[in-house]
């Protein structure tokens, strides 16, 4: 036996970890979905976008591989071994393997319903201070969702960062500007500004509820404002009630 | 096989009729069997195809949408001189033409020029002097084309626009910032890219006594890999 093997099992482990992961890379390499074209003709791009020349044309009947996607752009190879990249449009109708349309993921508003995920990036006000906002969520259901936000709120006085964990509530999701209910819980941290005031950091437990609309914009993205009432359960005598709007990009998938 | 049995059954003499009848009998099952079989294989090119195409999984098509980077290059803080300026990117490409940013960089800024001059008056403590930011903004490929390398060689290359607001932390205390900028994605393959970068950073600022809107200059290169 080799006697480095038997003093450093661990060793072997790191030798076999990168052929485990080619092994599996290569694997992954031979095999793509492939496409029979059934229209008169579809042309291959040098890049995934309108601007770029095009400079090969498949066939009626020719069969190609789909290498990988960016956006609504798929990368093919011919048979020949031409590489090119094709919009979705002009790709999906032409046959699968089983000679069946192409089915090809280009998420409408009828999709929303059947999300996993979706995620965020807003803007807004919160008690006059400006405020940025990001989150992620996950359905539940149809219509229920949870969903963990992080802000920041940098005002004069001082700046706070809040990180809430939220539950959703959207009763028409098939509407195209679609309301929304929302109830969370989370933590606030306080840190005045330092050439203002001289104060301690403090964090404290916050409460919120709220109300929005989603606008879809067509594709996976969608519009989205929101206002909420923020309740501050501060170690003083009275707690604090804030109101914050914000308005930003999501999308789904 | 049938005439042969008959034939058997017919012609011979009743003892052996009987053990011909026996004979029959033990051999039924293996003939109705051995005619299943025949069936069987009879079927095989009909039936096991479909069951084979059932059992393909389509593979998975590769998407690659998001785009994470690093980054490193000069900040030039406003009073406090041009520093390193060190950070990361993460894209999420929306369309062919429009993709999110969030960023998040490090630098630190160095002595002005009325504290180096002063000799011992110092502005800033150790800590103060960190400068950090993070921002979330939205991109526009404003100009895809390529690049030629002699004959054979072609890249593809973005100019694009950014812009959005984020956070500064400076001399301790955080402020809303600004970001606009412009940049340069090249290429290599169609996973990897280099990436240039001019972003001008806006912040208000009264560390010096009185209000004022601060422009903080960087430029950066960084490479990106796409998943």
């Amino acid at each position: 036996m080799n006697p480095m093997a038997s003093a450093h099992p661990h060793l072997s482990l790191i030798y076999l970890l990168p052929l485990w992961l080619l092994s599996t890379l290569a694997a992954a390499e031979e095999r793509y979905r492939e496409v029979e074209i059934s229209a008169p003709f579809i042309e291959l791009q040098t890049g995934p976008g309108r601007a770029f020349p095009a400079i090969h044309a498949v066939g009626r009947g020719e069969r190609v591989e789909i290498l990988k996607r960016r956006t609504d752009w798929f990368k093919l190879r011919t048979h020949k071994g031409v590489e090119g990249w094709v919009h979705l449009d002009q790709l999906s109708g032409n046959l699968d393997h089983q000679g069946e349309p192409l089915r090809l993921d280009a998420p409408r508003l009828d999709d929303f319903s059947r999300r996993r995920w979706e995620a965020g990036l807003l803007g807004g006000y919160f008690e006059g201070a400006a405020l940025l906002s990001a989150y992620g969520g996950f359905a539940l259901s149809q219509n229920l969702s949870a969903e963990l936000a992080f802000s920041h709120a940098l005002g004069d006085v001082s700046s706070q960062l809040m990180a809430d964990i939220n539950l959703v509530a959207q009763p028409f999701p098939e509407w195209r500007i679609s309301p929304f209910f929302t109830i969370g819980t989370g933590l606030i941290h306080t840190r005045p500004r330092s050439t203002l005031v001289q104060s301690e950091d403090r964090t404290d437990q916050t409460a919120n509820v709220g109300l929005g609309a989603r606008l879809n914009l067509g594709r996976r993205f969608m519009l989205r404002g929101e206002y909420k009432n923020r309740l501050v359960f501060t170690s003083r005598d009275d707690n604090e009630e804030y109101s914050e709007w914000k308005l930003g990009i999501a999308f789904f998938f | 096989m049938e005439i042969r049995y008959r034939f058997l059954l017919l012609k011979s003499r009743p003892i052996r009729r009987s053990v011909g009848f026996w004979l029959l009998i033990a051999l039924l099952p293996w003939q109705s069997l051995s005619a299943a079989g025949g069936m069987e294989s009879g079927r095989e090119p009909v039936i096991l195809p479909d069951l084979d195409r059932r059992e393909i999984v389509e593979p998975e098509i590769d998407t690659e949408d998001f785009e994470i980077s690093l980054f490193a290059g000069a900040l030039s803080i406003e009073d406090f001189g041009t520093n390193p300026v060190y950070g990361a990117r993460l894209n999420y490409h929306l369309s062919e033409d429009f993709f999110l940013e969030a960023d998040a960089g490090y630098s630190r800024a160095s002595k002005t020029s009325y504290e180096l001059l002063s000799g011992s008056a110092q502005l800033l403590t150790d800590s103060e002097r960190d400068f950090t930011y993070y921002n979330l903004s939205l991109g526009y490929n404003l100009l895809p084309g390529e690049v030629f390398f002699g004959k054979g060689r072609t890249f593809n290359t973005h100019l694009y626009l950014i812009g959005g607001a984020g956070n500064t932390t400076f001399a301790g205390d955080d402020h809303f910032s600004i970001n606009l900028g412009l940049g340069y994605r090249f290429l290599l393959t169609d996973a990897f890219a280099l990436r240039l970068d001019v972003r001008d950073h806006i912040f208000d600022s009264d560390l010096l006594g009185e209000d004022k809107t601060t422009h903080n200059i960087e430029l950066s290169a960084g490479l990106s890999l796409f998943f």
